[in-house]
């Protein structure tokens, strides 16, 4: 069975479901219980579970740090940051403590917790709304980082992420909350973390993207000639290596999208992989498709900004025509 | 206009037993004598565990150490408070706290030894946190958790004076405050944050003070005074296990460097220094319990050379734990199930350090 839902109602029926199941996952940060989330991701969710529902101040580090005791003392946190760029004021709770607490005492304490927050531009937000932080996060070890591009998704990697005993930072593209309606299994639905997908088959050129970047590279692989095969990476970190690797051995192309700025982005990291596993079976350059190295731009130049169809088809133009 | 003062805060300082070792009954906990011996021995073990960590950091067996001489009575008197269910979260300078919850000597020696194994912590307890304050919201974290969940026990978060200058300790107060956590903060004002002193931090009066603006309540306690921090943390724990926080200021004295890679001669004087002596926590109370007749020449004597026997175990302890490092096991605690990745780089590393060992033996 499934239902048509929306990206932010599939992380909203996760949320209930996963509450419902276990009585120990606690949903928390600013705004997610009366109100519901500035997004309505949490919508109503503080009237159903009154017990595990909780507004908390507007303070980003203590939500992060609270969810370290959480997590440690058996609770599963679920903590929401309103805007992942406001994740920053938190990021050394994840970075120092969250992501760290299993290794440095070699098991005896983890951090169970899942950090949702919204990434990403396009739905012309206020300056520093808009950031993808993405290989930020995945150069953190011990600490998970999910995208997911679409509903279906959505719902089974963030039931995935609340049932994994690590920290799962999961960016949520604003720009797909509301953008379509698709079909999400209504029961227990899972979809394990650290696996890529294939979403479109082809055999020209490999195309990987994640998070809002997926709709744009779906719309250049239909507008270009070539035979793309698109691949969702779902989790940047750990990253599903073989995926792209077996992809970009049979096209012999590849092209790399992401929304965040250039250099240090994860597409290098990609291709740094490719080269080490598959160099040999490259007829071309690995492309890229980003963003620019420049701050995220206030909204009237943001589409200027963002990778978008158009650029997307012609970097695939370029990885064939090499 | 209306000119109305809206609000009236004050700030308690206790005080049981004086510098001279006098008790004030009126304040005094109630304990048992063979607890009260047990502090003692406490105290003493950890100042000698210090004083030896030091030597051993001298001679290259350790790596660097904070030893906490002089701030015995605030960490012994305030952890011996806490229930074995009741979580600790320390910062990075509460070996004698550590110590009291029982954890064994060689294991702290571990953690200086740069190994892991030294913070593989047991019980309600967590490890040793490097960055300063961050660690007081994963106190209010699991005060929090015990209210959601309705435990009767409470956390007790370490800190020392540097710490409540960051936003995080102010932010665990607020949150804490909010979320009716029950959480105990223990501020060791032990007067200085390396090299700054406690008037470099705030000009606030007290820091015990800082508890005013997140709503929760605020005590000053003679750091030196191990009765007077015990009688003030059980209080406050049983204040904390009602959903009310509190922030304690224990006010005590670094009197060894910050850490081994630190020389306090740089920053302060010797007459500060001699009046904190005078102060010292374990004299003080040996006095008192000289004069309650529970201590003598003779078992004062038996407690030291039986702290010596201990303490050279478990260097002996912690030696071997150190020869037996491997350093594969990096890779093993990241995630609870190892990633391919991960499982590709151990691999890697596996073989690369073999055929070393491999060239190493042609060489030879």
């Amino acid at each position: 069975m499934a239902n048509e839902l929306r990206l932010v109602e599939a992380i909203r029926e996760a949320l209930a479901d996963e509450m419902a199941r276990d009585d120990s996952v606690v949903v928390y940060g600013e705004d997610v219980g009366v109100n519901g989330g500035v997004f309505r991701a949490t919508r109503d969710l503080y009237e159903e579970f009154p017990d595990q529902v909780y507004d908390t101040p507007l303070a980003e580090s203590a939500i992060l740090g609270l969810g370290v005791g959480l997590g440690a003392y058996g609770l599963v946190p679920v903590a929401e940051i309103q805007f992942a760029s406001f994740a920053f004021q938190g990021f050394h709770q994840l970075h120092q403590h969250a992501s760290r607490m299993r290794s440095r005492t070699r098991g005896a304490l983890s951090v169970p917790m899942t950090v949702r927050t919204p990434y990403g531009g396009g739905i012309r937000a206020l300056e520093l709304h808009s950031e993808s932080y993405e290989a930020g996060y995945a150069h953190v070890p011990g600490l998970k980082t999910v995208v997911p591009s679409n509903p279906a998704d959505a719902k089974g990697l963030l039931t995935a992420a609340i049932r994994d005993p690590d920290p799962v930072l999961f960016l949520e593209p604003t720009k797909r909350y509301r953008a379509s309606r698709e079909p999400v299994p209504e029961d227990d639905h899972t979809v394990p973390l650290g696996e890529a997908a294939v979403v479109r088959e082809g055999s020209d050129v490999t195309v990987v993207a994640w998070g809002a970047m997926l709709a744009e590279t779906l719309d250049a692989a239909a507008a270009s000639d070539a035979s793309a095969e698109v691949i969702d990476l779902r989790t940047v970190s750990p990253m599903d290596s073989e995926a792209i690797l077996n992809s970009v051995r049979k096209t012999g192309r590849c092209v790399v999208v992401h929304e965040a700025p250039r250099t240090g982005g994860l597409a290098a990291e990609i291709i740094a992989r490719i080269n080490d596993d598959a160099l040999y079976h490259l007829e071309a350059p690995v492309e890229r498709v980003t963003g620019y190295d420049v701050p995220f731009p206030m909204f009237a130049r943001e589409d200027a900004y963002r990778p978008d169809a158009e650029r997307i088809r012609r970097g695939i133009e370029r990885a064939l025509s090499a | 206009m209306v000119r109305d003062r809206v609000a009236e805060f004050s700030v308690e300082y206790v005080q049981a037993l004086d510098e001279e070792g006098n008790l004030d009954e009126t304040v005094a906990p109630d304990v048992s004598e063979d607890r009260l011996l047990e502090l003692y021995r406490l105290m003493r073990l950890s100042r000698r565990v210090d004083e030896r960590a030091v030597a051993l950091q001298r001679r290259g067996e350790l790596g660097t150490y904070a030893p906490g001489i002089g701030q015995e009575a605030a960490q012994v008197g305030s952890a011996v408070a806490l229930k074995p269910e009741g979580w600790m979260v320390p910062s990075f300078r509460e070996g004698a706290a550590f110590l009291t919850r029982g954890t064994p000597i060689h294991r702290l020696l571990w953690y200086s030894m740069g190994m892991e194994e030294g913070a593989e912590v047991s019980g309600a307890t967590f490890p040793p946190s490097i960055p300063v304050g961050s660690q007081a919201l994963h106190a209010a974290g699991l005060g929090w958790a015990q209210e959601i969940t309705g435990a009767d026990e409470a956390a007790l978060a370490y800190f020392g004076d540097g710490a409540t200058s960051q936003g995080d300790v102010y932010e665990a107060m607020n949150v804490a405050g909010v979320l009716d956590a029950h959480c105990v903060f223990l501020c060791q004002n032990n007067q200085w944050a390396i090299s700054v002193p406690r008037r470099g931090q705030s000009r606030a009066e007290t820091l015990a003070q800082k508890a005013v603006a997140a709503g929760i309540e605020g005590v000053q306690v003679d750091g030196n005074d191990v009765l007077g921090v015990l009688a003030v943390t059980r209080d406050a724990l049983d204040s904390a296990r009602e959903g009310d926080p509190v922030l304690i200021e224990a006010l005590t004295y670094r009197r060894s460097m910050h850490t081994t890679s630190d020389d306090p001669r740089v920053y302060r004087t010797d007459e500060e220094e001699a009046e904190w002596e005078r102060r010292d926590p374990i004299e003080r109370f040996e006095t008192y319990l000289r004069d309650e007749g529970l201590l003598d020449d003779e078992r004062v004597a038996a407690i030291g050379e039986e702290i010596e026997d201990v303490i050279a175990d478990e260097i002996d302890r912690a030696k071997e734990g150190q020869r037996q490092v491997v350093p594969a096991e990096m890779f093993d605690y990241v995630f609870a199930e190892t990633p391919p990745e991960l499982r590709r780089q151990r691999a890697a590393f596996e073989s690369e350090r073999s055929r070393a060992s491999e060239e190493v033996s042609d060489d030879g």
